[in-house]
């Protein structure tokens, strides 16, 4: 790990909204390029980049597109420096594709997805998360990938370090999973100095030139970095690859690449999960949340407390990949999961998933009431704990 | 295939140090100009005297796409389309490389088109080498948008109907300040266009007529590489400094060549950068 | 050719028989994906926008030989994007529409597959399936695909997905597809792979008056009273057509009945449920499987697409060491037959899910045995199909598992052994 560049941080106490508190992080966390597409709303995160790029010295080009955006994200990184774009989910629908080749080619990225209601062009100006599913599934052929969720403006600057760092140690774009209303909404933000701001470096490879492979795997079973530029010359390819970086189309050589790219994330999982945790160690009934609708869950938590309902709470920080342990832990412990989304049910799949049936799953929908009406939420807990019989199957909420 | 075997040998042919030649044999088909275009960007390279550390190449999909596989530079094989975009974040990342981007004419101009305009509009400071074969060929014979009008292909069985691209003429009417095309036959000449359009600075192009032996003279009942080679011999035509617009291709018509367009505009980075120092005096890092 | 299945169309739709011209009646030798060519002309398809990527090239270029016959276009637009915005496009001049692409194309199409889904368009996108990630190995197998098909563009909506196995069914499905996608109005994607693509099998075209075909559910009454997305049968809206006099004003954006975008502060979770319920609530009409002798199982394999087609030899061997195996073929993948699934596995000792990926469907198998049974999944990287032996191992294996074992298993493959085990053959 090493310090923060103070340069670009503006430490202190601020009342920032959560699209500038990103924006915050990124520079944090040492990122000097920005690539992006104008769209609702995360036109706000691209205003303040630009605005802030030539104070720290950073790079800002608005693209024609989603697709070129994240294409010359991804030229950006390999030339050293670190990258981030921001879009919401019409555009993020774009950007697959290239998404894929940054994982391909094991590329540290961060892109942030300020999530709108959907699908399609959906409201533009209306919070949603129903991009999630999206962000682990949404490329073609096999792959694994890390998104963190944030929740308040404060989560979007410590988040976006986060992802940087995430990206850097496990070479693998890292999606920024917001939405509209946190991305909007103003909140004290505590920027730290630099001297206590961890980060991850890049990893490079500091051997001999001509024995440079750019996909031999270290340790930790991640390859090595260079930058272009350097007399490398070394060659990467979307193309199912070798160690050499040369493309091979053989069943062998195809086993070995999705295998290392599946297992460089797989194998760290436990290193890589966070959740935060309140009151489950008694509870019976416990609230599964990420993002926007964690604010609501953390009130209905404390709301249900005091009338004295045995509530806990599970928020997922990193929601991909998915904690699934520690949901299977606490199935066996609880009655059931109470899971809110600004979906149709995403998430809640997973929750159900890794419960094997020793928990009830209900699912909420939010959305339609304000984000932080925990009414809907607190009839949920109450109708959940007097649920008598195990049933299988996503209960669906209905007021 | 069984793995290669290097042959000791004295002799180093002079093109070693810029080819990756535990990658050869390439790919290309016998007949095909990929391979000759290749060979002049060698020798361009050589002759532009530029920092070979400092070049990279990035290609998108297709036959000439496999070219950044082959060229012993920082290289990049990328999605169909995006080699431009990605270039550009290169450049931006770090203004001191110089970037080529060498792709198909499908590549650059069908998928890629939207973004070869607006790089060529930004003045971004590459070189782009197209190899327009008039077809698609690593996918197996489909039309292009640079098929010329009445040929056949896989997806215009009947004849394409569509009239074609004049890729010089959209290079030049959206923005660049250096546009050439040859053919793979007039070796020489291209290569001094590539050694100085490597020297340029700007969003350049260089349009590399090439003939495809597998598919769009097969398919058309044109002959073999050579006798396309034989065909470029009888039918083109230099005339340096023409109109853009005139550079249509038709079915089996003569194909102009030579250097159209040179010119001098601000690039993206200079802009850029005349913009960042403009705003509180601030100090680049770049 | 004739399963047993549990889905049907529905009743009291008025059903069509295929059009003559359209229909290439005989038996013929032929791979997957010019089978499919024949079977979306066959359907009434009248249009296709394509884009070259291999190995999905074969279909579009069957079609554009084919199609003027039956008076239906091909064009090649200059991407995949430009080729799902002209389907959806020609679906709403009316006509039945389609396009052919793999993996990075798929990928390119999420946009507008997901605007396609908002305006509740019938199409029919047919994926050849590759190995991946990004441009991975173009010309060999993959089906990895899977969960991208159900998850891939953003937001909330359903689509349906269906895999065939052969060149047969790759004609056949096509056909199932575009009638799925008339009578439900929703993308219907037709998962292939390279396999069945370039597979030449024997193809079987029957005449034109034996192929159903479902016609498009025009709306019929009065001009200024259509509402474009009132939900009628089985809540799915009547379709209308540009040029119809209706003056359509259709949108990605939320919109209510008469296809309007809402304002922000009017929002009904109403407007958009509907588009997932209308999957979700005809389930049972959609679901088709294959089921073989589950009643006693021990183990049930459940596999789709050529996976499915491997695991037969697996299972043979199974039973013929007395292993009492049962098979679950998914016809339609998606919507996934979740009760089927909960069921078995109160019954079953374990699920065994072979499929060219690194786990995909093998998460839904997980999810919906709510821990009741095993499920063991035998993953292949892609490139290739399975090895039947390790088909074998792995059911024996879950046969004589006696431990309740939580997640997902992954047998370990004489693929993966043989790369990573022994240093691996790599070289070309």
């Amino acid at each position: 790990m090493m310090k923060a560049n103070p340069k670009g941080i503006l430490s202190g106490t601020h009342n920032l909204s959560g699209s500038e508190a990103c924006v915050e992080g990124a520079l944090a966390a040492g990122c000097r390029f920005f690539s992006g597409y104008p769209i609702q709303p995360a036109i706000e995160i691209m205003q303040r980049f630009l605005a802030r790029a030539p104070q720290v010295g950073a790079t800002f080009i608005q693209m024609e597109d989603e697709i070129s955006a994240i294409a010359a994200l991804l030229g950006a990184v390999w030339t050293g420096k670190k990258g981030v774009t921001a879009t919401s989910g019409p555009g993020f629908s774009l950007m697959m594709e290239n998404l894929g080749l940054g994982v391909m080619l094991e590329t540290p990225c961060v892109i942030v997805n300020v999530q709108r209601a959907g699908p399609s062009t959906g409201i533009p100006n209306r919070p949603g998360q129903g991009d999630m599913m999206q962000a682990r599934w949404g490329s073609h052929g096999d792959y694994e990938i890390i998104a963190l969720s944030p929740s308040s403006p404060q989560e979007m600057f410590d988040f976006t370090i986060k992802a940087f760092n995430l990206s850097e140690r496990y070479r693998v774009p890292v999606a920024l999973m917001s939405d509209e209303y946190v991305a909007h909404l103003r909140e004290k933000v505590v920027i730290s100095p630099a001297s206590e701001i961890k980060l991850e470096p890049r990893r490079y490879y500091e051997g001999p030139k001509d024995k440079y492979l750019p996909f031999k795997r270290d340790e930790d079973f991640v390859p090595r970095m260079v930058d272009i530029g350097n007399g490398y010359k070394f060659h990467v390819t979307g193309l199912t690859h070798d160690e050499r970086g040369y493309p091979i189309m053989s069943e062998e050589c195809q086993e070995f690449n999705v295998h290392s790219i599946v297992r460089k994330i797989r194998r760290h999982a436990d290193r890589i999960f966070e959740v935060q945790e309140a009151e489950t160690d008694d509870a019976e009934i416990v609230i599964v949340s990420y993002g926007v609708t964690s604010r609501v869950a953390l009130k209905a938590m404390e709301q249900a407390r005091e009338s004295g309902m045995r509530v806990g709470s599970l928020k997922l920080i990193t929601v991909w990949p998915f904690p699934e342990k520690r949901v299977a832990e606490l199935a066996k412990k609880v009655k059931a999961f109470l899971v809110p989304e600004m979906n149709y049910g995403q998430i809640v799949f997973e929750v159900e998933r890794c419960s094997y049936g020793n928990a009830n799953i209900v699912f909420i929908p939010y959305g339609e009431k304000e984000v932080d009406d925990p009414d809907d939420l607190l009839s949920a807990i109450k109708q959940a704990i007097r649920e008598k019989k195990p049933r299988k199957g996503i209960i669906e909420y209905n007021k | 295939m069984g793995s290669l075997k290097t042959i000791e040998s004295k002799e180093v042919h002079p093109m070693d140090n810029l080819l990756r030649m535990d990658r050869i044999p390439h790919i290309w088909c016998p007949g095909c100009g990929i391979g000759l275009a290749v060979s002049a960007f060698a020798n361009a390279l050589e002759k532009a005297k530029i920092d070979l550390n400092k070049v990279c190449i990035v290609s998108g999909i297709g036959c000439t796409g496999r070219v950044a596989g082959y060229v012993k530079l920082d290289s990049f094989h990328t999605t169909h389309g995006r080699a431009i975009p990605f270039a550009t974040g290169i450049k931006l990342g770090n203004p001191k490389l110089k970037v080529v981007v060498f792709s198909g004419d499908g590549d650059l101009i069908s998928i890629g088109g939207n973004h070869f305009i607006h790089a060529a509009r930004r003045n971004i400071d590459m070189l782009v080498i197209c190899v327009n074969n008039f077809i698609y060929a690593m996918t197996g014979g489909q039309v292009a948008p640079t098929t010329p009008l009445a040929a056949y292909a896989t997806t215009s069985p009947y004849g394409c109907v569509e009239p074609p691209f004049n890729i010089p003429y959209i290079a030049d009417s959206s923005g660049a300040v250096y546009v050439a095309r040859w053919t793979a036959l007039h070796i020489r000449r291209l290569t001094n266009s590539m050694a100085e359009a490597l020297n340029k600075t700007g969003f350049s192009v260089v349009e590399v007529i090439s003939p495809c032996a597998t598919y769009y003279s097969r398919i058309n009942r044109l002959g073999d590489g050579l006798d396309m080679m034989k065909f470029y011999h009888d039918n083109s035509e230099i005339r340096h400094w023409e109109d853009t617009k005139n550079l249509d291709i038709g079915f089996q018509t003569k194909i102009t060549v030579g250097k159209f367009v040179d010119r001098e505009r601000p690039t993206y980075n200079e802009s850029y950068n005349k913009w960042l120092s403009g705003i509180r005096g601030a100090q680049d890092e770049g | 050719m004739n399963p047993i299945t549990n889905g049907s169309l529905g009743l009291g739709v008025l059903k069509m028989k295929a059009d003559p011209r359209d229909v290439n009646t005989g038996v013929y030798y032929i791979d997957g994906d010019v089978a499919a060519g024949q079977g979306a002309l066959a359907a009434g398809c009248k249009f296709i926008g394509g884009y070259p990527i291999t190995p999905s090239t074969e279909a579009a270029e069957a079609f554009a030989r084919i199609a003027p016959q039956a008076g239906a276009m091909f064009i090649q637009m200059e991407d995949e994007l430009a080729s799902i915005a002209a389907v959806v496009g020609a679906s709403w001049a009316g006509v039945k529409s389609m396009t052919i692409t793999s993996g990075p194309g798929f990928s390119l199409m999420m946009e507008s597959i997901g605007f396609g889904a908002m305006l509740e368009t019938p199409f029919v996108l047919l994926n050849i399936q590759r190995a991946g990630p990004s441009t991975g190995v173009p010309t060999k197998t993959g089906q990895a695909d899977m969960m991208q098909s159900r998850w891939g563009s953003h937001g909330d909506y359903e689509i349906i997905v269906i895999s065939p196995d052969s060149p047969q069914e790759m004609f056949d499905y096509t056909i199932k597809a575009f009638n799925l996608a008339e009578r439900y109005r929703c993308p219907v994607m037709v998962m292939a792979d390279e396999c069945v693509g370039h597979m030449t099998e024997k193809v079987a075209i029957p005449p034109a008056d034996e192929i159903e075909v479902e016609p498009r559910r025009f709306y019929d009454g009065k001009i200024n009273e259509y509402l474009p997305f009132r939900p009628g049968e089985d809540l799915v809206p009547r379709m209308a057509k540009a040029g119809d006099g209706h003056k359509l004003y259709i949108t990605g954006l939320i919109h209510d009945e008469r296809g309007y975008p809402i304002k922000n502060e009017e929002y009904k979770s109403t407007y958009t449920k509907r588009l997932v319920d209308k999957i979700r609530l005809n389930k049972e009409k959609i679901i088709e499987l294959i089921e073989e002798e589950t009643d006693d199982a021990e183990v049930v394999v459940v596999s789709y697409g050529i996976s499915s087609r491997v695991a037969v030899k697996g299972i043979e061997k199974a039973r013929e060491k007395g292993i009492k195996v049962g098979s679950l073929r998914l016809i339609t993948v998606w919507p996934f037959p979740d009760a089927k699934i909960a069921e078995l596995a109160k019954t079953v000792k374990a699920f065994v899910v072979p499929e060219i990926n690194y786990g995909q469907i093998v998460f839904e198998v997980e999810r919906c045995s709510y821990g009741e049974a095993n499920v063991v999944l035998v993953p292949h990287g892609g490139g290739g199909v399975h090895n039947p032996d390790d088909m074998f191992d792995a059911i024996e294996y879950a046969s004589k598992e006696k431990k309740r074992i939580e997640g997902t298993i992954e047998y370990k493959t004489r693929l993966e052994k043989s790369v990573f085990e022994e240093g691996g053959k790599l070289q070309e």
